[in-house]
C-alpha cells in the first residue's frame, strides 16, 4: 500500500519534508519510525489524515502521517 | 514584604500632579501584582461604564514581585484599562525590559489619571520623576521615538510608547516597549493616545530584594533546570528557541484547525510557506530573549529589501496567521513586513490582519468595492495589501479610517457584522474552534474578548501538553478550561512568562513567589487567586453592560461547518460546554457569580447590577 510521510522541525534535517513510500500492509506508525531512525522518545506530535494516533497505529492505503517533535507556542 | 518595592506612582495628567504611594499590600496579597492587581485597582478606581477613550479611564501599568528578581522568564509586566475595542476590562502584558526597570527604580506600579492638554511623557529615573513635554515626539514612530528619548534621557534607560496608532485613537493600538515588545491586545494604546501621553521612559538602579534567598536560589535553580530540560521550552535547541511560535503553522494546518480566507476553510495550501521552518531557514538572523528569560523564543529577522530593509522583531504565531493564513497571503517576506509596521506603528498585528481579510470577504462577496477601498480591490492573497493597508490603518487614511475600527464595528457599517470573526468585538487569532471545540468556548468565555492565551486549550487538545484531549469531544472541556484560565490568571499576575506553563506548574511558580515574597500559598491557594481574578474581570464586565449574550461566538463557527479533516461537518457546540461552564464556575445560568462565590473569593462587588 501506498502512504505519504511528512516531517516537521528538525526531523526534517538530514531527510526531508515530504515523501511517498510503498509499505506492507499492516505497518504501524512504529515501524516508519524505525525505517526512518527517530527515536520514538523524540515525537512529540502524529496525526495520520489530521488526527492524532499513538504510534502502535496501523496505516492504511493512502494516508498522510506527519510527524513533529514536541512543539508549543500562542 | 520583599518582592514588591510597596511604592506606586500616580500620575495626574490633568494639574500634573505625582504622587508616591503605598502600594495597597491587602490586595497584593489577594491579586499578586501584574494583571490581577492592575484589574483590581481600576475594578476599585473606575466606573466600568465609562466611555473607555474618555479622561474618566484609567490606564494602569504593573508589575509582579517576582518582575525584576532573577526568577525564571519572570520579567513581565501588565497595564489595565476599560478597553475602547472591547469594552470590557481591558488588560494586555508584555515581556522585554521594562517592567524590570521600573521595579528598579523602586515602583511596582504607575496609574496615569486624567487627561494632558498637550503631548506629554513621564520620566523616572529613581526619585526623579517628571512629565515632560512630547510635542516633537507626536506623529513619530515607535522606532524614532524610543532612539530619540534614548537620546534625550539616559542612553540605557527602558521606553514604553505609543505610535501613530495610539496618538490617531485606532481601537486596536498597542502599547509598545523596548521597540518590539507589546502590551498588544485590548487598545491599551488608544488609551493612552486619549491621554495625549506619548511615552513612559524609566531608568532605575536599585535590586529587587526576596524575603527568602536560599530558598529562592534554591526554586528558581529547580525551574530553570525543568525549562532546559524540555523539548519544547530549552533555551538551546529547544522548539520554541529553534522556530518561535510560528512553529504552530504547520501543526495546525495539518490538524485541519487553521483558519483561513477569514475562518472560510480551515487548510492552507501555502502553510508551508509561512511556517516557523520557513522563516527560520529564510530569514531567521538570531533568537531574542526578554530578562532573565532562558527561552528565547523572539525573532530577529532580515527584510532583505525595500523601504523596510533591515534587521528588525519578526512575527509570532497568531500575527503571522492573521496576515498569512487568513488574508490568504502565502508571501513570508509581505507578512514579515506588515508586521514589522504594525510595531513601529504601535498596532495589534492580530486584530489588524484579520481586520483586513473580513474586508477582502465582503469584497469578495460584493458588500464593499474599490469605490469604498479608495479606488483598489482587496482580494484573498494581495501581499502587497497587507502592508499597504496597515500602514493607511495607522495613519487613518482613506478605507484605512475605517479599518482603525476593527472587524466588528466595519462589518457592521456594511450591513454585515456576522463576517466579522470576533468575540465581544475583538478578533479571534489562529485556532479553528469548530475543529478545536475547548478553545471555541474559551474564546467565548474569555473576559477581554476574542483572544487565546486566556485559557489555551490549544496546548491540550492539540499539542498533548500536560495530557492528550480529544479536540471533538465537548466532554470535561468546562472543567478543563476553567482551570486553564484560572492558573493562567495567576501566571499572569506572578508576571511569569506563560510559556514557562509548558514546563512547570503550580509546585515551582508556588516556591519562587514564596522565596521572593515569604507568601505560603497552597495549590489550592494560588488556584483560589486565580480565580478570584477571573471573577472580578467577570464582575467589571456585568457592570459595563455586558450579558450572556455576549459570551458567544460569530455565526459561522455556530452555523457552519468545517469543510475538510477529521472534523468535517463540525460546528462549535457551545450552548452544552457553555452552561456546563457557568455550572463550574458557580455561576447563575445567567452567567452571574452569586454572592457565596463571591464571599468565597473575597470580592466585594461594587453594584447590586450584577444580582
Amino acid at each position: 500500500m501506498d502512504i505519504e510521510v511528512k516531517l516537521f522541525a528538525y526531523f526534517r534535517i538530514g531527510r526531508w519534508i515530504s515523501k511517498r513510500f510503498s509499505v506492507a500492509d499492516g505497518v504501524i506508525v512504529k515501524d516508519i519510525l524505525k525505517m526512518l531512525s527517530i527515536n520514538e522518545n523524540e515525537i512529540g506530535i502524529v496525526l495520520i489524515n489530521g488526527t492524532y494516533v499513538n504510534i502502535e497505529t496501523p496505516l492504511k492505503n493512502g494516508d498522510i502521517l506527519a510527524i513533529f517533535p514536541p512543539a508549543a507556542g500562542g | 514584604m520583599k518582592g514588591w518595592t510597596e511604592k506606586l506612582l500616580r500620575v495626574n495628567l490633568n494639574n500634573k500632579t505625582i504622587k508616591i504611594e503605598k502600594l495597597n499590600m491587602d490586595n497584593a496579597k489577594l491579586y499578586i501584582g501584574g494583571r490581577g492587581l492592575g484589574e483590581k485597582y481600576l475594578y476599585d478606581e473606575i466606573d466600568p461604564k465609562i466611555d473607555a477613550l474618555s479622561p474618566e479611564n484609567k490606564l494602569i501599568f504593573m508589575t509582579g514581585p517576582l518582575t525584576g528578581t532573577y526568577a525564571t522568564c519572570a520579567g513581565r509586566f501588565n497595564v489595565s484599562a476599560k478597553a475602547p475595542l472591547t469594552g470590557t476590562i481591558g488588560s494586555s502584558n508584555s515581556g522585554g525590559h521594562f517592567g524590570p526597570e521600573l521595579k528598579f527604580a523602586g515602583y511596582d506600579g504607575i496609574i496615569f489619571e486624567g487627561k494632558s492638554d498637550s503631548p506629554v511623557y513621564l520620566h523616572i529615573n529613581d526619585n526623579i520623576i517628571e512629565i515632560k513635554d512630547a510635542s516633537h515626539l507626536w506623529g513619530k514612530d515607535v522606532m524614532e521615538t524610543t532612539d530619540i528619548l534614548l537620546e534625550e534621557n539616559e542612553e540605557d534607560a527602558k521606553v514604553a510608547c505609543i505610535g501613530p496608532a495610539g496618538e490617531n485613537l485606532v481601537l486596536f493600538a498597542a502599547i509598545m516597549n523596548d521597540k518590539d515588545r507589546a502590551a498588544g491586545r485590548s487598545g491599551l494604546g488608544a488609551v493612552m493616545g486619549s491621554k495625549n501621553l506619548k511615552a513612559v521612559v524609566v531608568k532605575g538602579t536599585n535590586s529587587i530584594g526576596v524575603e527568602i534567598p536560599a530558598y529562592f536560589n534554591k526554586s528558581i535553580k529547580e525551574a530553570r533546570d525543568k525549562i532546559k530540560n524540555n523539548p519544547v521550552t530549552a533555551g538551546n535547541g529547544g522548539g520554541l528557541s529553534t522556530y518561535g511560535t510560528q512553529l504552530l503553522v504547520n501543526i495546525l494546518n495539518e490538524s485541519h484547525a487553521l483558519p483561513t480566507n477569514n475562518w472560510q476553510k480551515s487548510k492552507f495550501e501555502d502553510a508551508e510557506k509561512i511556517s516557523g521552518e520557513f522563516l527560520a531557514e529564510n530569514y531567521l538572523i538570531r533568537h531574542k530573549a526578554c530578562f532573565a528569560c532562558s527561552i528565547g523564543c523572539g525573532r530577529v529577522i532580515k527584510i532583505p529589501d525595500g523601504k523596510y530593509k533591515g534587521i528588525v522583531g519578526g512575527p509570532e504565531y497568531e500575527a503571522g496567521w492573521s496576515y498569512g493564513a487568513s488574508c490568504g497571503v502565502n508571501d513570508m517576506n509581505s507578512i514579515d513586513i506588515a508586521n514589522y509596521v504594525c510595531n513601529m506603528m504601535g498596532m495589534d498585528p492580530i486584530t489588524m490582519g484579520s481586520t483586513i481579510a473580513c474586508a477582502m470577504e465582503l469584497y469578495e462577496k460584493g458588500y464593499i468595492s474599490e469605490k469604498d477601498l479608495d479606488g483598489k480591490k482587496l482580494i484573498f492573497g494581495d501581499a502587497e495589501g497587507i502592508i499597504e493597508w496597515t500602514e493607511k490603518t495607522a495613519k487613518r487614511e482613506g478605507f484605512g479610517d475605517i479599518l482603525a475600527l476593527g472587524s466588528y464595528r466595519m462589518a457592521e457599517k456594511y450591513g454585515h457584522s456576522e463576517l466579522s470573526m470576533t468575540v465581544k468585538k475583538q478578533e479571534m487569532p489562529a485556532y479553528d474552534g469548530r475543529a478545536i471545540q475547548g478553545m471555541g468556548l474559551s474564546y467565548a468565555t474569555s473576559n477581554r474578548g476574542g483572544c487565546h492565551v486566556r485559557g489555551y486549550l490549544t496546548s491540550t487538545e492539540v499539542l498533548g501538553i500536560p495530557i492528550k484531549t480529544d479536540p471533538l469531544s465537548t466532554e470535561g472541556k468546562a472543567t478543563l478550561l476553567k482551570t486553564f484560565q484560572d492558573l493562567t490568571a495567576l501566571i499572569d499576575s506572578a508576571d511569569v512568562c506563560l510559556f514557562t506553563s509548558f514546563a512547570i506548574g503550580l509546585p515551582e511558580y508556588a516556591s519562587m513567589l514564596r522565596g521572593a515574597t515569604g507568601l505560603e500559598l497552597t495549590n489550592e491557594e494560588m488556584m483560589l487567586v486565580g480565580e478570584r481574578i477571573w471573577n472580578l474581570e467577570k464582575l467589571f464586565n456585568l457592570e459595563a453592560g455586558l450579558t450572556k449574550a455576549d459570551d458567544t461566538l460569530p455565526p459561522r463557527l455556530l452555523t457552519e461547518p468545517v469543510s475538510s479533516g477529521p472534523s468535517k461537518g463540525k460546528v462549535t457546540e457551545l450552548d452544552v460546554m457553555l452552561k456546563e461552564f457557568y455550572e463550574v464556575r458557580g455561576w447563575d445560568e445567567e452567567g452571574i457569580p452569586n454572592i457565596e462565590k463571591l464571599e468565597e473569593l473575597s470580592i466585594e462587588p461594587k453594584s447590586e447590577l450584577a444580582y
